[in-house]
This record gives structure tokens, C-alpha cells and sequence, in this order.
């Protein structure tokens, strides 16, 4: 295997990262979701906590992106 | 017909400059962004100018948004936050008006440029850390160091210190990530089309019908683009607020 075809699989490999990413952001939502359906009094203070866990929860899936990108074009 | 997804984050220069060795051109980035601060200014400034007790419809939706920015930085960093309004909301409006230009056709999306969005995470971490020494002194360093036994905190000072560190990497590869995401998947879906459509000229032209597929889901990727724009710009906000925060308050509840 050449250089170029095993660093089109590398990439490819490193966007399996988004999967943990799309789980946890499904994750957060839904926790969210059924803690706010269980006391809508107190959801609308906790969506500072939503966007900061779906904001962190994103970001580990994207360094999987990152290098995925970094593989591509170094 | 070469459809390449990344061509429409090219930077290109449209004025050549070269001085000292560095290249200083303006390029087509430089001339979005200077649209960018350009309708922004105009827009508050032409809101802000009819200062009415029944406001018009461009002074309420300025209204809207420093409320909007005021509600968030009162709720996360309270009321020592509220002096870096100007701050945050100059970076709110910034990414928000480039996200939602970006998706005009055509347009150059300042926000899908690491070095934008890197330069903005290095603003925020270094006011984040300016601030923190300039209230606390060498005591913001307690941030790296949370109430807890000392076999704990030889764990927990190196990761405090990593997941400070990370701050600006996330905080930038965030937005410019999604930013990119999005308008390739737009011109992945757009090159379908074109695909599907050219079919029109081969021997089994009923295939072209489908074209019209990819085509509504344009249409319901762009208005997720939409929502994600305004997301993306509400959360780099609101964690440069929760940032800023930690700054004021250390790990203190206020």
C-alpha cells in the first residue's frame, strides 16, 4: 500500500471519532429532555448546563475531525 | 466538471501586498470581514440612532440582541460580569453576522478559516487569563487547584491545567469544524444535483427526475445550517462568558 491510499484510510479511521461525539450530544439532549418533562420549573435555568455539556460533548468529536484534516492536507 | 467541496474556502488575494517578505494581500477573507463589521456597525448604529419610548422595528431587534447577550453574560458570570458586555457582544455579533453571511451563495465564510475563529479562542483565553491575575493576583493559580485531599490533587492539578489548555483549541476548532462541515455538505449535496440532472443528455434521461431529491434536502440542510449558525455563535459566547466567570469567581459560587 502506498502513502497516499493508507492516508486516505487513516482519514477516513479518524472520523470514527464523530460517532462517540453524536452519541454523547444524543446523550445530553435526552437526559436534558427527560429531566426537563419530569420538572419543567427548573429546565429553563439548567440550559446554560445544556449548551456547555453539548458545546464539550462536541468538541472531543471534532479533534477527531481535526486530524482527520490534519492526515488530508499535511 | 471538477466539483471540489473545498474550493469555496480558498482564500484568494484580491489586492497583492508584499512587504518585508510577508504576504499582506487583501484577499477575499479580508473582504468579507470588513462586509461583516461593516453591516454590523451600520446596522447598530442606524438601530441605535432612533432611541424611541416605542421602538421600530430595526431599534427592537438591536434591543433583542443586547438583551439577548445581557440576559446570558448576567446569568453566567453575574453582575462583575456585566463590564465585558462590549467585549462579548462585539464576539457574539462578529461570529453570528459571519455564519449567517456565509450562507449567502456565493459568499466567502469568514468563520470556516481556522486562523479567525484561533485568533478570536486567543483573545478570549488571554482576557480570561489578564483579568484572573489582574483581580485575584498569583491567587487565580487556586483555579488548577479545587478544594480536595492532597492524593487527589495530584490527579486533579494536571487535568485542571490540560482542560484549561484545551480551551482555546476547542473553543476555535468548534466553530471553524462546523463551520466547514456544513457548507461542504451543502456543495456535496449541490453537487448531486448537477449530477442527477446531467443525466438529462444520456441515453436513460428519466433518471434526471431524481435530481429533485437532493434538492429539497438542500433546502432543509440550509435551514439546519441556520439554526447551527446562530447555535455556534451562542455557544462560543456563552463559554467566553462561563470563562470569563471563572476568572471572576474562581470556583467560588457567587
Amino acid at each position: 500500500m502506498d502513502l497516499a491510499s493508507a492516508k486516505q484510510i487513516g482519514a477516513g479511521l479518524a472520523c470514527v471519532a464523530l460517532v462517540g461525539a453524536g452519541i454523547g450530544i444524543g446523550n445530553v439532549f435526552g437526559s436534558y429532555l427527560s429531566g426537563a418533562l419530569r420538572n419543567p420549573g427548573a429546565a429553563a435555568s439548567q440550559t446554560t448546563n445544556l449548551f456547555l455539556g453539548f458545546a464539550l460533548c462536541e468538541a472531543t468529536g471534532l479533534f477527531g475531525l481535526v486530524i482527520a484534516l490534519i492526515i488530508l492536507f499535511t | 466538471m471538477a466539483m471540489n467541496p473545498m474550493e469555496q474556502f480558498e482564500v484568494k488575494p484580491l489586492v497583492p501586498l508584499h512587504i518585508g517578505g510577508y504576504d499582506l494581500s487583501f484577499t477575499n477573507q479580508s473582504l468579507w470581514m470588513c462586509i461583516v463589521v461593516g453591516a454590523a456597525s451600520i446596522f447598530l448604529l442606524y438601530a441605535g440612532a432612533s432611541r424611541r419610548l416605542v421602538p421600530t422595528r430595526a431599534q427592537s431587534m438591536a434591543e433583542l440582541g443586547y438583551e439577548f447577550v445581557a440576559n446570558m453574560i448576567h446569568s453566567t458570570a453575574g453582575d462583575a460580569g456585566l463590564k465585558f458586555f462590549p467585549f462579548v457582544f462585539t464576539i457574539f455579533m462578529f461570529v453570528l453576522l459571519s455564519n449567517f453571511f456565509g450562507l449567502l451563495p456565493g459568499s466567502f465564510t469568514v468563520t470556516s478559516q481556522i486562523a479567525v475563529t484561533f485568533a478570536l479562542a486567543a483573545v478570549v483565553i488571554l482576557t480570561v487569563i489578564l483579568v484572573g491575575f489582574l483581580r485575584h493576583g498569583i491567587g487565580f493559580l487556586k483555579l488548577f487547584a479545587p478544594k480536595a485531599p492532597w492524593y487527589l490533587l495530584v490527579l486533579l492539578v494536571p487535568i485542571e491545567v490540560i482542560s484549561f489548555l484545551t480551551r482555546p483549541i476547542s473553543l476555535s476548532v468548534r466553530l471553524f469544524a462546523n463551520m466547514l462541515a456544513g457548507h461542504t455538505m451543502l456543495k456535496v449535496f449541490a453537487g448531486f444535483v448537477i449530477a442527477l440532472g446531467a443525466t438529462a443528455i444520456t441515453p436513460k434521461p428519466y433518471w434526471s427526475v431524481l435530481s429533485i431529491a437532493p434538492m429539497f434536502l438542500i433546502v432543509a440542510i440550509t435551514t439546519l445550517e441556520l439554526l447551527v449558525a446562530f447555535l455556534q455563535a451562542y455557544v462560543f459566547a456563552i463559554l467566553t462568558c462561563i470563562y470569563l466567570s471563572e476568572a471572576l469567581y474562581l470556583h467560588d459560587q457567587h
